[in-house]
């Protein structure tokens, strides 16, 4: 296992001609490129939300060990995502939490 | 993440998935951001961004001692005046390694990289112990990565800060007085300009 193996906490993704795999999941690069397109529209600027991914990172560094899942960053993307359209009125934080749970609830012949 | 569903049934409302496809569809749905164009930028920054940009201006500067003088001076200028813009190199500042001395940048606080140079930094820069280990013990860390340096060499850490991002230049390896600028550039790896790698004839 090389260092950096070692470091990611996880096997080399896939090599690719510029380096490795940039999105390990089809929803990392969609959160991504949403903040990206809202930071083309002026909603914010990359200034802004970085602040707020410091913020969810050092949210995720304070959690006693016991309640802290496993480092995702694309995870503390979406907790600063989410922070900032809200903080920016795009979004209301409810109607975010009945579409999640809409979404999860959808049927698929077994629901329960 | 092995998993490849279409629906989330059974997931936790909360997980960033479910999340991240609820804020795109409610964010399309009001019309602040637009699917097509959420995928181009996708596009633009896994095809067309990417450590090349950056390894050029190395290449570059091995080649021509007045381009790397003003690449070290005032990286700003010298950025615009090879006509090279984009997302996250507002303020870039260029760090040679040199006998006796090596950079290697880190962002302590979260991820902050020089995009436009570089591409998306790759996730053992993003993660917490590459930014917390880096800065406390760099020689043992850059061990770890497959860079031994001797101990009279001095680290220079460089902390991104939301103002500056950092780009080393290595050293040119030996033996490659023959190459041209291209061929150069293909010595130049991504790794190298973090500075947990040194450039070199592969």
């Amino acid at each position: 296992m090389s260092g950096v193996e070692i470091l990611d906490g996880s096997l080399a993704a896939p090599p690719r001609t510029n380096g490795e795999l940039l999105f390990e999941a089809p929803w990392q690069s969609r959160a991504f490129g949403v903040a990206a397109d809202l930071v083309e529209s002026d909603c914010f600027s990359w200034s802004e939300f970085r602040g707020s991914l410091i913020d969810a990172i050092q949210t995720w560094e304070n959690l006693e060990t016991q309640n802290q899942p496993p480092w995702d960053y694309y995870a503390c993307w979406v907790a600063a995502l989410e922070q900032l359209v809200f903080r920016k009125v795009l979004l209301k934080p409810a109607e975010v939490d009945l579409r999640s749970r809409e979404y999860v609830d959808r049927p698929h012949g077994h629901d329960h | 993440m092995n998993k490849q569903d279409d629906h989330h049934h059974g997931v936790d409302p909360n997980s960033p998935e479910v999340r991240t496809e609820a804020l795109e569809d409610l964010l399309v749905e009001k019309g602040l951001i637009d699917r097509g164009r959420v995928d181009a930028l996708i596009e633009r920054f896994e095809h067309d961004l990417g450590p090349m940009i950056g390894a050029r201006l190395v290449a570059k500067s091995w080649l021509e001692p007045q381009f790397r003088k003003s690449l070290l001076e005032n990286a700003d200028r010298a950025l615009e005046e090879e006509n090279i813009k984009g997302a996250e190199i507002e303020h870039v500042e260029v760090k040679a390694n040199e006998p006796g001395v090596h950079n290697v940048v880190v962002c302590t606080l979260c991820s902050c990289y020089p995009w436009a140079l570089l591409g998306l930094p790759p996730s053992w820069y993003k993660s917490p112990e590459y930014r917390s280990r880096v800065v406390r013990e760099p020689r043992k860390v850059l061990q770890e990565m497959g860079l031994s340096l001797d101990a009279e060499t001095e680290i220079r850490v460089w902390d991104s800060s939301s103002e500056t991002r950092f780009l080393v230049l290595p050293e040119r390896p030996e033996g490659t007085e023959q190459l041209g600028l291209e061929e150069l550039a293909q010595l130049v790896t991504r790794d190298s300009m973090i500075g947990v790698a040194k450039a070199k004839v592969s």
